[in-house]
């Protein structure tokens, strides 16, 4: 199964330059991810999963080598490219939902779509499409403190698809649910994925997302562990640490 | 292909005016130091309007009246003037408003930092950020500006009258009194546009992946 590769992280590093000292957190990190794929990416605390995970996303520059998104060299971009790529490519999950707090779910959906520049009606009704699709019909004029954490992450799911990117990336999407809210978003997020082909890169360590991953990969210490198929994980299943 | 991201500015005012509503209470604290130094220039400017609307009535008992309510004229002078002291206090007052506008909007910032950086995530470029804390300014500005304005302009006419006479409303320079209205307000906004720069730009600057952090 080869299909186009989305991501390319070629040798990269970063340190983080503390003043006194420089931590060294990434040590030279190889990947290659095919479009369409389910990938988490799973790490104790501190082993630079969410450094390696902000970097794909271009919210990081690498301090020595490149990272490529759709074979482009996301260090050779300038502001607007950048924000353009963020727009338009990737679409990003947060642990703490993020959505903003003036806004109702519905204009929170249709903010990227502004950006991409899109019209307001079709804004609105290709928003409301989205908010159906995630489950949260009828709710589009509620503001987020008024939505359930499960029901705001779902917003935000649908917020990251606004612009069908090509890339979604969620940072512990699970980190602040309850298991089965977490177990619905990421069935959610599985649906989205092979119903779309899009690709979703997950930071993550919670166990529940290994079931539905295409591929693992396990970061330690700065560098990448083993990368697993899911065939490789099901073998596993139990005996996981 | 048109890589451009746009945020239409019908929009841009829509949210910074939401951002407001929302956080009305929040608002309304900024506002009021901008709304009581603006009154207070305000006030400074329009009591002196009424005097001088009575010493250019050229009435020897309205100068009498002035002399008393404590007035510096000269004799056969056409002008009042203004004291030093006087335009020192307004120009204090101004500078403690502007101090207070920057330290509320850098608090301002500072809570919605996440905020900021989320919208950045979605493609939101620095000028965006800029442009909604500069147009949330510009409305608060002018909103406590009007309200200082004739809150200050309302108190100089009762006090005017009440030391001067009804005669001051009668004399006074209608056009002079507009003048002085629109020049608190011009003031009162610009001291609100300059006391955004700052925190804007802080804003602007803030990096997209603060938005991932997870503690507050």
């Amino acid at each position: 199964m080869t299909g186009k590769t989305i991501v390319r992280v070629s040798g990269v590093t970063k340190d983080f330059d503390l003043g006194k000292i420089v931590v060294k957190v990434l040590k030279g990190i190889d990947l290659e991810i095919e479009e369409g794929k389910y990938l988490s990416i799973m790490g104790p605390s501190g082993s630079g999963k969410s450094t390696l995970f902000n970097m794909i996303g271009g919210l990081d520059k690498p301090t020595t080598g490149k990272v490529f998104i759709d074979e482009v060299d996301i260090a050779q971009l300038d502001a607007y490219e950048l924000a353009w790529l963020r727009c338009r490519k990737i679409g990003y999950i947060f642990q703490t939902f993020n959505l903003i707090p003036v806004m109702t779910a519905l204009e929170n959906v249709t903010l990227p779509m502004t950006f991409a520049g899109m019209s307001n009606d079709d804004a609105v009704e290709h928003g409301m499409d989205l908010l159906k699709q995630v489950g949260l019909e009828g709710r589009h004029a509620h503001k987020p403190t008024e939505l359930s954490g499960g029901q705001q992450q779902r917003v935000a799911v649908a917020r990251a698809l606004a612009n069908s990117p090509a890339i979604v990336l969620a940072d512990e999407p699970t980190g602040n649910l309850d298991l089965k809210t977490g177990e619905d978003i990421i069935d959610l997020l599985k649906e989205l994925s092979s119903n779309r082909n899009v690709t979703v890169i997950s930071a993550t360590h919670d166990y529940k997302m290994l079931n539905v991953s295409d591929q693992v990969i396990w970061i330690r210490d700065g560098r990448v562990d083993k990368i697993q198929e899911r065939s490789e994980l099901e073998i596993r299943t139990g005996g996981l640490e | 292909m048109k890589r451009l991201i746009a945020l239409p500015f019908r929009k841009s005012l829509e949210i910074a005016f939401q951002s407001i509503r929302v956080r009305f209470f929040r608002s309304l604290v900024t506002t009021m130091s901008l709304v009581l130094a603006v009154a207070f220039l305000c006030y400074m400017q329009t009591c002196d309007d009424f005097a001088q609307g009575m010493l250019a009535s050229g009435d020897v008992a309205a100068y009498e009246i002035l002399v008393q309510a404590g007035y510096d004229v000269v004799p056969g002078g056409a002008n009042i003037a203004t004291s030093a002291k006087q335009r020192w206090i307004v120009i204090l007052s101004l500078l403690v408003c502007i101090v207070g506008i920057i330290n509320a909007q850098l608090m301002s910032v500072t809570e919605r930092f996440r905020e900021i950086g989320t919208m950045k995530c979605l493609g939101a470029l620095d000028r965006f950020i800029v442009r909604l804390f500069v147009l949330e300014a510009l409305m608060q500005g002018l909103a406590g500006s009007i309200t200082g304005a004739l809150l200050g302009m309302l108190t100089a006419a009762v006090s005017s009258t009440i030391t001067l006479g009804t005669g001051a409303v009668a004399t006074v320079s209608w056009p002079a009194v507009g003048y002085s209205l629109l020049l608190a307000i011009v003031t009162g906004t610009g001291l609100s546009l300059i006391g955004v720069i700052y925190p804007a730009i802080i804003a602007a600057r803030m990096q997209p992946v603060e938005a991932m952090r997870v503690d507050q």
